[in-house]
């Protein structure tokens, strides 16, 4: 399914525009891709370039400008559900690739076939793929794959490529769920009272070279492994092994003969 | 000292949390210096073929040719140095053969892979790549890529038509402009890099850095370094828990120490003696 463009006016919907081409033009005359016939639109007013499953929105130096989301643009790199103004019409920007295939399908490598021994890629604004010729290499099956070789190789823009797959959920590893806030406050030594807060997925505990701990967060909470050194951690008077020890409220940690407390914050 | 001695190397690969096999392949000779990871696409099992063959090529071929040889001797046939040639000619036999095996099996048919690979001698690396497989390098606190990917993403950033922060949010991550397998011919990039003691490299597939930040690498690399065996399962732990949506591998070599090739006429005589 390609990304699509839906125009609307005063909370009106007027037409649905699917993203097929490389390249649409919006503007007010008509041979554009997507016309609106409103003189507080230029004659052409932006473009938009899509690129497999990605598309960028360009003001085309047009005389009243437009807006993503509130906020005047030149260009922008299109997200599912971004809303363009231009005066009073409305274009909201659909990319729901999400949902559609199974998940395992989707993000499977493909090769852009160049040729060999390419020079310098395209450059070009908009034309970054059309020097590319694609093969699908990577077919659910060898069969596919081999028909996709059979029928030889085709250009990578979006309207006479169906085989393309469609794309992972984009993917954002901050979208990990992140367990809740937790400290560890020092209980001896001159740092005693001190408060480490874990705001990192990461964090050392002791002296390089002497003995060294890390606490590490992950979605289901937070682990303390033994890295380096002769004696390993303890934790509540036992000696961790070699393996990542999850930590529970209020657990009390030894390490380098500093003793500190772990709890979960709020 | 022997490159063996000064290099430490951990290497491990994880099918992930989504896919049922593994098409990633790594292999590694410490004698020789040399570390392989790719990454293998096709249907059916034809990706694990096509990694496979690729690591086996480069890392038999290379090692087989060191034995007796240093790297540091000049090539004749090209005038540079054997140890880059060896890099770059049997990336391009491992990328024949897989071409003739798909050619030839028809469920191997359009099978390919990334590699990404580094032989280390004389205190520098020769690293050569085809496709989004990785390497970086911690030296100090400091976290870089030593590779670029050959990829349509990245393509796309050189060209400025998306910012490298941006590219985070874009869905043509899975598309590379290069791969080993696919035609009759690759061009592998080659580069040579000075090697400091003390720096860690990285060699991983893009199960790893498509689901984990580079910053979330660079502390794990700067926390465990003196435990690499611990920092790869970490990297790799890291990426299952954002989801694993890719086989994931990673290969760490650690440089404990110099490694030159010994030159002059007292080197030149142990060697004559050695003979």
């Amino acid at each position: 399914m390609a990304a699509k463009l839906i125009l609307s006016m005063d909370g009106m919907v007027i037409k649905e525009y699917p993203l097929n081409k490389e390249r649409m033009t919006i503007g007010r005359k008509a041979h554009n891709d997507i016309a609106i016939d409103n003189l507080a639109v230029s004659g052409e007013h932006a473009a938009i370039v899509t690129i497999l499953h990605d598309s960028f929105l360009e003001d085309l130096d047009s005389t009243n400008g437009l807006e993503v989301n509130g906020v005047p643009t030149k260009k922008h790199f299109l997200q599912n559900n971004d809303l363009i103004e231009i005066g009073k019409y409305k274009l909201k920007y659909i990319n729901d690739q999400s949902g559609q295939t199974n998940a395992t399908d989707f993000e499977k490598t493909m090769v852009l076939r160049a040729p060999v021994k390419q020079a310098a890629p395209a450059a070009g604004k908009g034309d970054a793929t059309a020097s590319f010729m694609r093969t699908q290499v990577n077919a659910n099956t060898a069969q596919a794959a081999g028909t996709a070789e059979k029928t030889g190789k085709f250009d990578a823009r979006p309207p006479v490529a169906p085989a393309a797959p469609a794309s992972k959920p984009a993917a954002s590893p901050a979208a990990a769920p992140t367990p809740q806030a937790a400290v560890v406050q020092i209980l001896t030594g001159p740092n005693a009272g001190k408060e480490l807060e874990l705001v990192k997925n990461l964090t050392t505990l002791g002296k390089p070279g002497v003995q060294v701990a890390v606490l590490t967060r992950r979605p289901h909470g937070y682990f303390i492994t033994h890295v380096e050194g002769a004696s390993h951690p303890m934790v509540n008077g036992a000696t961790l092994g070699d393996q990542p020890h999850q930590l529970n409220d209020h657990d009390v940690i030894e390490l380098a003969g500093v003793k500190m407390e772990f709890y979960f914050k709020g | 000292m022997k490159v063996e001695d000064a290099i430490e190397i951990v290497s491990q690969t994880n099918p992930g949390m989504v896919r049922s096999h593994n098409e990633d392949s790594v292999a590694q000779d410490a004698a020789c210096g040399l570390v392989v990871l790719a990454d293998g696409m096709g249907g059916y099992n034809a990706g694990e073929v096509a990694s496979g063959i690729a690591v086996s090529v480069v890392v038999t071929e290379i090692c087989q040719r060191l034995q007796g040889t240093n790297p540091t001797e000049r090539d004749e046939t090209t005038g540079g140095e054997l140890g880059v040639s060896l890099l770059r000619d049997n990336i391009r036999k491992a990328n024949a053969s897989i071409f003739q095996a798909a050619q030839s099996q028809p469920q191997y048919a359009g099978m390919g892979t990334t590699i990404v690979s580094g032989l280390f001698y004389d205190n520098r690396v020769v690293v050569g790549h085809v496709g989004d497989s990785r390497m970086y390098r911690l030296r100090g606190e400091t976290l870089e890529t030593v590779t670029r990917d050959h990829s349509l993403l990245q393509e796309q950033i050189d060209s400025g038509m998306i910012s490298v922060e941006d590219a985070r949010l874009s869905k043509n991550k899975n598309l590379v402009t290069r791969a080993v397998g696919i035609d009759a011919e690759v061009e592998p990039e080659i580069h040579v890099h000075d090697v400091q003691v003390g720096d860690i490299y990285l060699l991983c597939s893009d199960g790893l850095n498509d689901m984990v930040e580079d910053e979330d690498i660079q502390s794990t690399l700067y926390a465990m370094q003196s435990n690499l065996t611990l920092a790869a399962e970490q990297l790799i732990q890291m990426a299952n828990d954002n989801g694993g949506r890719d086989n994931v591998s990673v290969i760490l070599v650690k440089v404990n120490g110099k490694f030159a090739v010994p030159r002059g006429w007292l080197a030149g005589l142990l060697n004559w003696f050695k003979k």
